[in-house]
């Protein structure tokens, strides 16, 4: 890389923030404490652009781009809050709940959900669409973890950091549309493969309550992450 | 291969050729194939053997005639179409040669399905034999690659092409000029041409012809394109349930690569190029750009968001130009008789002719290519020979799941990107579909949303779980079952997924909901007040309100 880093200048919800060029909106938005809504996106992890919460208005563009990986541009203006953009943030939270079985009462990660941090933020208090309960697999066939899948909302943190980080590639997603799903290996128990180290990182990555340790009951999950900034750190001076 | 060699590979082509006084030309395209085109050549061979006038006249395995409806199709150098014909009917055929035609099987070519088209990129369609080069170089083939080799910088092909107004023919209608400098400005240390031959849409099979019928022209093409952009891989990617597009494609790959016209040094030049097939994972989402140059990377075939767009970081990270079969195949014609040749072509945005799979309650079925700005009108009632059994004329589907239902008082629009748009639809990759006042629209919605939550690659939420929210309630209208609320409720989620969608498939899955809202109205209240189908196609179903 070039010894001065490319530094551009723009506006963020009326205030003038820089960024280095390969920085997304997201990252500079979080620097200065200006919240974006997030599921999919985690610091340290690539970015997928999948949720679509993260969706913010750019001046002069008609289309809504993602926070998490668009990059910023000299004299970008950004509006991260409006009307519509809630309107289509609570949809999709809305759109997310009537997915699965989101029953957060019984939940082990009952008060420490994104998901339902999301929703309490975005004052959602009442889900318009009917809900699909369908009827999903619980698999505790690992020694330490257990996936419900009940509460999946697909985002691929999961996947992407047994992949990135840790290596082992254990998870991938299977099917479309709807019937979607993540899985271990192909498509085996948890428990019987071969390929993960049991490191726990995507237990901890997971925002919802499908990953969690073995012994926890309602809202007793709590989820640790410092090891990704620190990871990914490492990983950059290494290169 | 030196340009002498080809033109004299041309010439003793049209030496051979001459020395048939007479032709029968039979489809062995996949629909005629379907009912049994290849027994009535066997049949045809037989016979002129029996005769033992093999060598005045030629029985040639041709591509689609268009009409395939009424397959067999064979046609005769006495100029004479013949319309279903079977096995036993060799013999008279043989006998009407340089006579009288054999009355009961002939279709009349003087009806503006015939006319009224226009024949770029079929132009060799029924007329060379798919699986030899020669054919294919006796009418100028691959005579433009010669001259963009010899005579033509890149910038000069890339202006070409600009001049042209060609637009790309796999949906989205993106300058080709445009796409083609981009890559060619991109930096890379390698760069790729793609060609999309994966055509997901119910009932189109626009790319399938044309690789079945001319696959060198689409190779043509690419080497066009991968020479302009500074290329020097490519892949065909071609749906996995196309076997016999995917055979003749193989084969023109052999066959350029023995005359030396794909390969290195290219004529002498220092252009080289390779190309390989690639067949589709079978998903729908795979022929979007990002998930097609995924699943080429052997990933999971998932869009990505963009930009980066392709042009810029595409296959293996690299600069890549991805156009559609369709797209390709014009490039020969426009570079053999110069970009203002073909802006003449159209209209004032939409040059050229597309071609469209004509289907649904017309006349006339099948394959057609028509200059840009024709008519809906013409499109139905003249090209189409107008709707069947005396009934009454009620939408035209144009652009597949991602497209519109077209009203009568549409008719008179012309088909150009803009026009389709400004009422509602696209011209999408070229599907048409008629429908008269036997559908019911809102069950045509339905039957398009289910398309699209079943293709849903699910990655994104809007797409993932609004079609199947979409989807329930359209099948709470046709049962009779939905409420006002369901309505607002169906409206408000044609708006998320349009502007929230990852990918073109959830952005435009709305379409055909919006339109048919938009222009049959009355159609959604009459099911949702009066628990009626005017089109008798809904029943009512156990469990939902009945009156
Ligand atoms: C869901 C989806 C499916 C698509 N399927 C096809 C396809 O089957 N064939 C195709 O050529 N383009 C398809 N496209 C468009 C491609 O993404 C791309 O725009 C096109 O191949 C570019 O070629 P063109 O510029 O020649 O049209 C699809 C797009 C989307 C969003
Ligand atoms: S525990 Fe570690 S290795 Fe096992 S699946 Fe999770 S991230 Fe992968
Ligand atoms: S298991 Fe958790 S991390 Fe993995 S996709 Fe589902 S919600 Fe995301
Ligand atoms: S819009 Fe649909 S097909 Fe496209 S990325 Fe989203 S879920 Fe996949
Ligand atoms: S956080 Fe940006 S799309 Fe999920
Ligand atoms: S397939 Fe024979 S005419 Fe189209």
């Amino acid at each position: 890389m070039s010894p001065v880093a490319s530094v551009k200048t723009l506006k963020i919800d009326g205030r003038d923030l820089s960024g280095r060029q390969e920085e997304t909106i997201l990252d500079v938005a979080r620097q200065n404490g200006i919240f974006i809504p997030r599921l999919c996106e985690m610091e340290g992890l690539s970015d997928v652009g999948a949720c679509r919460m993260c969706l913010v208005e750019i001046k002069g563009q008609n289309k809504l781009l993602p926070a998490c990986v668009t990059t910023v541009e000299e004299g970008m203006e950004v509006t991260t809050n409006s009307p519509r953009l809630e309107h289509y943030r609570r949809m999709i939270l809305e759109l997310l709940f009537t997915e699965r079985n989101h029953v957060c009462s019984v939940c082990v990660s009952n008060g420490h959900c994104e998901m339902q941090m999301l929703g309490q933020r975005l004052g959602i208090t009442h889900v318009h669409f009917p809900y699909r309960y369908p009827q999903e697999d619980v698999d505790a066939s690992h020694d330490r973890f257990v996936i419900d899948h009940n509460r999946c909302i697909l985002c691929t943190r999961c996947v992407r950091v047994c992949d990135e980080i840790e290596g082992a590639h254990t998870w991938d997603v299977m099917g479309r549309g709807i019937n979607a799903k993540v899985i271990t290996d192909l498509n085996e128990p948890w428990g019987s493969s071969e390929t993960c180290t049991s490191c726990g990182k995507c237990v901890h990555v997971c925002p919802t309550g499908v990953l969690f340790e073995k012994g926890r009951s309602v809202a007793e999950m709590l989820k640790r992450r410092q090891f990704l900034p620190y990871l990914t750190l490492m990983r950059k001076e290494n290169e | 291969m030196t340009p002498e060699e080809l033109a004299e590979i041309a010439e003793s082509e049209r030496v051979a050729q001459s020395r048939f006084t007479q032709r029968v030309n039979v489809c062995v395209a996949a629909g005629c194939l379907s009912c049994q085109s290849q027994s009535v050549k066997d049949a045809l061979d037989r016979e002129a053997n029996r005769r033992d006038i093999k060598d005045h006249c030629q029985i040639k395995g041709v591509g689609c005639m268009g009409l395939c409806a009424e397959g067999p199709l064979v046609s005769t150098s006495s100029g004479v179409l013949y319309r279903k014909v079977q096995a036993e009917n060799g013999a008279a055929i043989l006998d009407s040669l340089g006579g009288q035609p054999v009355s009961h099987l002939v279709c009349r070519t003087d009806t503006p399905f015939f006319q009224r088209q226009k024949k770029i990129v079929l132009e060799n369609s029924g007329v060379i034999d798919p699986e030899r080069i020669e054919d294919y170089i006796a009418g100028e083939g691959y005579s433009a690659l010669i001259k963009t080799l010899t005579e033509m910088t890149p910038r000069e092909v890339i202006d070409q092409v600009t001049k042209s107004g060609l637009r790309g023919r796999g949906g989205a209608g993106y300058p080709t000029g445009l796409k083609w400098s981009t890559v060619s400005k991109s930096v890379g240390t390698k760069k790729y041409v793609i060609c999309n031959g994966d055509e997901g849409d119910p009932g189109a099979f626009m790319d399938r012809s044309v690789l079945e019928s001319d696959p060198h022209r689409v190779l043509e093409g690419m080497l066009i394109a991968a020479y302009a952009v500074g290329a020097s891989e490519g892949f065909a990617y071609v749906r996995a349930e196309y076997p016999l597009a995917v055979k003749r494609l193989r084969t023109a790959i052999r066959q350029a690569e023995r005359v030396g016209l794909l390969g290195s040094d290219i004529c002498g030049t220092r252009f080289s190029f390779r190309v390989d097939v690639r067949l589709g994972a079978g998903a729908f989402v795979c022929g979007e750009e990002t998930a097609l140059i995924a699943s080429v990377e052997g990933k999971r075939g998932t869009p990505r968001p963009r930009p980066p767009y392709p042009a810029m970081e595409g296959l293996f990270g690299e600069p890549t130009l991805i156009n559609n079969v369709e797209t390709f195949a014009s490039v020969a014609p426009i570079i053999r008789k110069g970009g203002e040749w073909y802006a003449q072509i159209g209209t004032e945005k939409s040059k050229g002719t597309k071609v469209f799979a004509l289907a649904g309650r017309v006349q006339n079925t099948g394959l057609v290519e028509v200059p840009m700005g024709i008519s809906l009108r013409e499109m139905v009632f003249e090209i189409g020979g107008g709707v069947p059994e005396g009934r009454k004329f009620k939408a035209v589907q144009t652009g597949g799941p991602s497209g519109g239902c077209l009203p009568s008082d549409c008719l008179d629009m012309p088909v150009d990107y803009e026009s389709l748009a400004q009422a509602g639809s696209i011209m999408g990759s070229g599907g048409m579909i008629v429908m008269d006042e036997s559908s019911c629209m809102v069950d045509v919605a339905k039957y398009f949303m289910d398309f699209c939550m079943t293709e849903s690659c699910g990655k994104c939420i809007p797409c993932r779980v609004g079609t199947y929210q979409m989807h329930r309630i359209l099948t709470a209208i046709g049962n009779m079952s939905a409420t006002q609320q369901d309505l607002k409720m169906l409206e408000e989620l044609c708006d998320l997924l349009k502007h929230t969608s990852l990918c073109g498939l959830g952005q435009s899955a709305p379409n055909p909901v919006v339109s048919t809202l938009r222009s049959f109205a009355e159609e959604y209240r009459a099911h949702v007040e009066e628990h009626k189908c005017p089109a008798g196609v809904c029943n009512a179903q156990p469990g939902g309100e009945t009156e």
